[in-house]
């Protein structure tokens, strides 16, 4: 019997063949990989095993997840997470968004799907309660993430319509897009969904437009999958949305406010491309984006009350008709303050231009301040860029946003997000490769979330990029190899969201675990056992790597070059990341979890995890 | 005698967290199932959220429809009851609705419309815990703007439209 919580289903679409299966995985890989970023770590390795490194992500051959997991749509917060090879970490990200298709998708009957192949055009997939099946999306190539969702939402309501018009209204289906980025296969573009959510690490957007799969839409009209003690489920639903609606700051600014404040408090905000990271400008404060521009304040998705997004909506003068969410922090600094803007309706305006070109508003904007800064250093000129790019100025961020997703001149390289595009550039103008990768901040590829580790005095600290198996993901970060299991691991696997995580203590949550799954789940075995076991099998992919790339233990973990500079401003002045303390706290980090001095898991640790498979690959990395 | 009721509906109140599908479904079916729920919300457009449900129009063109008398009034609060043995899933009280509120049942087939869960409808109850008041009970009597509410929610998404996003409003549903 099913476990409570799924589906019990994954579709497998091969989309060379134009073939569809359904799948089952046992209950003892569900127990011990849950769902979303767990599992699709697990199925990528059964399909592809010790030929890991030689996988392109952006062959065919390379598998794509678009998972749900047994918590989503039950927990508040539903959300959909993809993953597979990274095309920029070259690991895994389990990827995760808010949308409609989370929840949909279950009530269609299925859990999530397996992509391989390459369509020989562009197409969708729809899943509906019939089954699922591939559908012709010529005439949705090339389009901006807006018009996708438009048109999508009209066509595939009237087919349904078509199919079964008696049953009365078909309400809207849920889906997932990628933009012209994606489709250009941009190395960091983000699979989109409503408009302005985004699977932003992970570059799944880019593997998305490599296999010619521009969307993929569910409509379901069945239950949410039943569960083990559905009576305990629904007092545990009821007693954790009391619990977010007492969260009233969060529900209120949502993330919206700290544009201002990451930068003026903890002092933690990227600014021009993280040489600096205080300011103190009002004019970037929450109300100035609340009174101008929220069209609507209280902004859910599916069974969430914590409603942390906002629209934004530009009404007036030349971005009349732009829209996003609040923008949320991330975005508020990186198409914001990271390019030297403190301008809410600027900030608005590339928010949405990020949104509508599929680009992910952290790492396309991380790449496009690079640039710049390389422009300021002199090793990028006016030629390359066609225009002479400015700190400050909207235009040069619109023309250098549009110019990554079109892969227009200098775009192109830039498009291979700001790791590659900084060995390239440096191969260019006969530089060597430090000589740029002072400016790139990322870890192993992913360029980093809008919180800097320098002050110290926000949540992110020494290790928290540095140990962190997804790199630069800031929604993800280490701490000490326990604690983190039961925070990002837990809910990208069980896939929730974060926001309906933090806050709700963290009994109640594996209460409602195991009153949906009826696994035998709790804190301490999921710290001990199962988030490890899920991180160290990232962990093993991300340092096999391949096949142009591969991470060096020990040098390549650690922060970007740029967060052991002295901040130059602010009450932090001075003050670097802590060297020594990044050197023992990594040492500690890997000791917890079972892995060598260099982070390579060992022998034993992967058949104390039932991770043995690992081992033939592994040994080689010792 | 019982005081009357009906659920008052803003819908650019609402959040889109559809806890009234949820609920509504956990009341009515024992178990989450949005598709079951007697108030469904509907998205033609992201941060367009139309909860659909009945409006309890003062001339029931529902009953009137029904070939069966399979629909009939609760004579407390005027909510449309519906005899699911009657029922024949014949479609008539949809195509009767101005609004096409009621709908097939995805497990049964049978109509399927809100019945203020005998005066203390669930999904009001969560939309007010949460402080959206999208939906909030008013102890009105019948009245000749109830019908109005009872409208295709895309037509009144393209109005919300407009007042949400100005001009730009007038693109976002095609």
């Amino acid at each position: 019997m099913t476990p409570g919580g799924y589906a019990g289903k994954w579709l497998d679409v091969d989309l060379s063949k134009d073939k569809i299966r359904e799948v089952e995985y046992g209950d003892k890989v569900l127990e011990q990989y849950l769902g979303g970023r767990g599992l699709a770590a697990k199925v990528l390795w059964d399909k592809v095993g010790d030929k890991y490194p030689e996988l392109d992500p952006l062959d065919p051959k390379s598998p794509l997840m678009v998972y749900t997991g047994p918590m989503t749509g039950i927990y508040p917060g539903s959300r959909i997470c993809v993953s597979g090879k990274s095309p920029v970490s070259m690991g895994t990200v389990g990827s995760t968004a808010a949308t409609e298709f989370a929840n949909e998708i279950k009530e269609a009957g299925y859990d999530g799907v397996t992509f391989t192949g390459k369509a020989d055009r562009p197409v969708y997939l729809l899943v509906t309660d019939d089954g699922a099946e591939l559908m012709d999306a010529g005439h949705l190539w090339g389009l901006d993430g807006e018009k996708t969702l438009i048109k999508l939402n009209k066509e595939v309501t009237a087919e349904l319509t078509k199919r079964k018009p008696n049953v009365g209204l078909w309400k809207d289906p849920g889906m997932v897009y990628i933009g012209p980025a994606g489709e250009n296969m941009v190395r960091n573009a983000a699979v989109m969904a409503k408009i302005c959510h985004a699977c932003g690490y992970g570059g799944y957007g880019a593997l998305m437009g490599s296999k010619n799969l521009k969307a993929v839409v569910a409509k379901g009209r069945g239950p949410l999958p039943k569960v083990d003690a559905p009576e305990a489920a629904k007092l545990l639903w009821r007693r954790t949305h009391q619990i977010l609606i007492g969260r009233t700051a969060m529900r209120r600014q949502g993330t919206g406010y700290a544009g201002y404040s990451v930068g003026a408090v903890t002092s933690s905000e990227p600014i021009r491309n993280w040489q600096e990271e205080w300011h103190d400008e009002k004019s970037y404060g929450g109300p100035m984006f609340e009174h101008r521009y929220w069209v609507k304040k209280k902004w859910a998705d599916f069974n969430c009350t914590t409603n942390c997004m906002k629209i934004s909506c530009i009404k007036t003068g030349k971005w009349k008709g732009d829209i996003t969410d609040m923008p949320d922090y991330e975005l508020q600094a990186y198409c914001g303050t990271n390019f030297g803007i403190y301008d809410p309706e600027a900030n608005i305006h590339l928010s949405a231009l990020a949104d509508q070109l599929g680009h992910s508003g952290i790492n396309g904007p991380n790449t496009a301040g690079f640039a710049v800064e390389l422009h300021q250093r002199d090793i990028l000129k006016d030629s390359d860029f066609g225009f002479k790019p400015k700190w400050g100025d909207p235009d040069t961020f619109d023309r250098i946003m549009r110019m990554m997703a079109n892969r227009e001149k200098i775009g192109d390289v830039l498009a291979e997000g700001t790791y590659r595009a900084a060995l390239k550039i440096a191969e260019m103008k006969g530089l060597k490769p430090d000589e740029l990768l002072k400016y790139a901040v990322h870890v192993k590829g992913i360029e980093i979330g809008a919180h800097g580790t320098r002050s110290d005095a926000d949540y992110t600290h020494d290790i928290s990029y540095a140990a962190n198996v997804q790199g630069g993901d800031h929604t993800s970060t280490s701490v000490d190899g326990y604690n983190d299991m039961s925070g990002a691991v837990f809910t990208d696997s069980a896939v929730f969201c974060n926001f309906t995580y933090y806050g709700v203590p963290q009994s109640l949550v594996f209460d409602f675990a195991k009153a949906i799954t009826g696994f035998d789940i709790n804190l301490h075995k999921w710290r001990s056992e199962t988030g490890p076991r899920i991180v160290t099998l990232q962990r093993a992919l991300l340092m096999l790597g391949g096949p142009d790339l591969k991470w060096t233990p020990v040098k390549d973990d650690d922060n970007p070059p740029r967060f052991y500079e002295p901040l130059p401003s602010g009450p932090y002045k001075g003050k670097t990341t802590d060297r020594k303390l990044v050197d023992e706290k990594l040492k500690a980090y890997n000791e917890t979890l079972g892995w060598d001095e260099r982070g390579i898991p060992t022998k034993e640790t992967l058949k104390k995890l039932d991770l043995g498979f690992l081992e033939k690959s592994v040994s080689k990395l010792r | 005698m019982v005081k009357p009721l009906w659920i008052a509906r803003d819908p650019s109140a609402c959040s889109g967290c559809r806890r009234c599908e949820l609920a509504c479904s956990m009341h009515h079916e024992g178990w989450m199932w949005p598709e079951a729920s007697r108030i469904r919300v509907f998205m033609p457009f992201p941060g367009l959220e139309v909860p659909h449900l009945c409006s309890q129009c003062q001339d029931y063109p529902c009953v009137e429809a029904c070939p069966v008398e399979a629909l009939s009034t609760d004579p407390d609060y005027g909510a449309v009851i519906v005899d699911r043995e009657k029922c024949t899933s014949c479609g008539a009280c949809i195509r009767a609705c101005p609004g096409t509120v009621p709908y097939l049942h995805p497990g049964d087939d049978k109509a399927t419309i809100c019945d203020l869960c005998g005066g203390e409808p669930e999904c009001v109850e969560v939309c007010t815990e949460a402080g959206y008041n999208a939906l909030t009970i008013v102890n009105e009597g019948p009245s000749v703007h109830r019908k109005l509410y009872s409208r295709n929610p895309v037509d009144t998404a393209r109005d919300l439209a407009v007042n949400m996003f100005g001009e730009k409003g007038e693109e976002v549903i095609e």
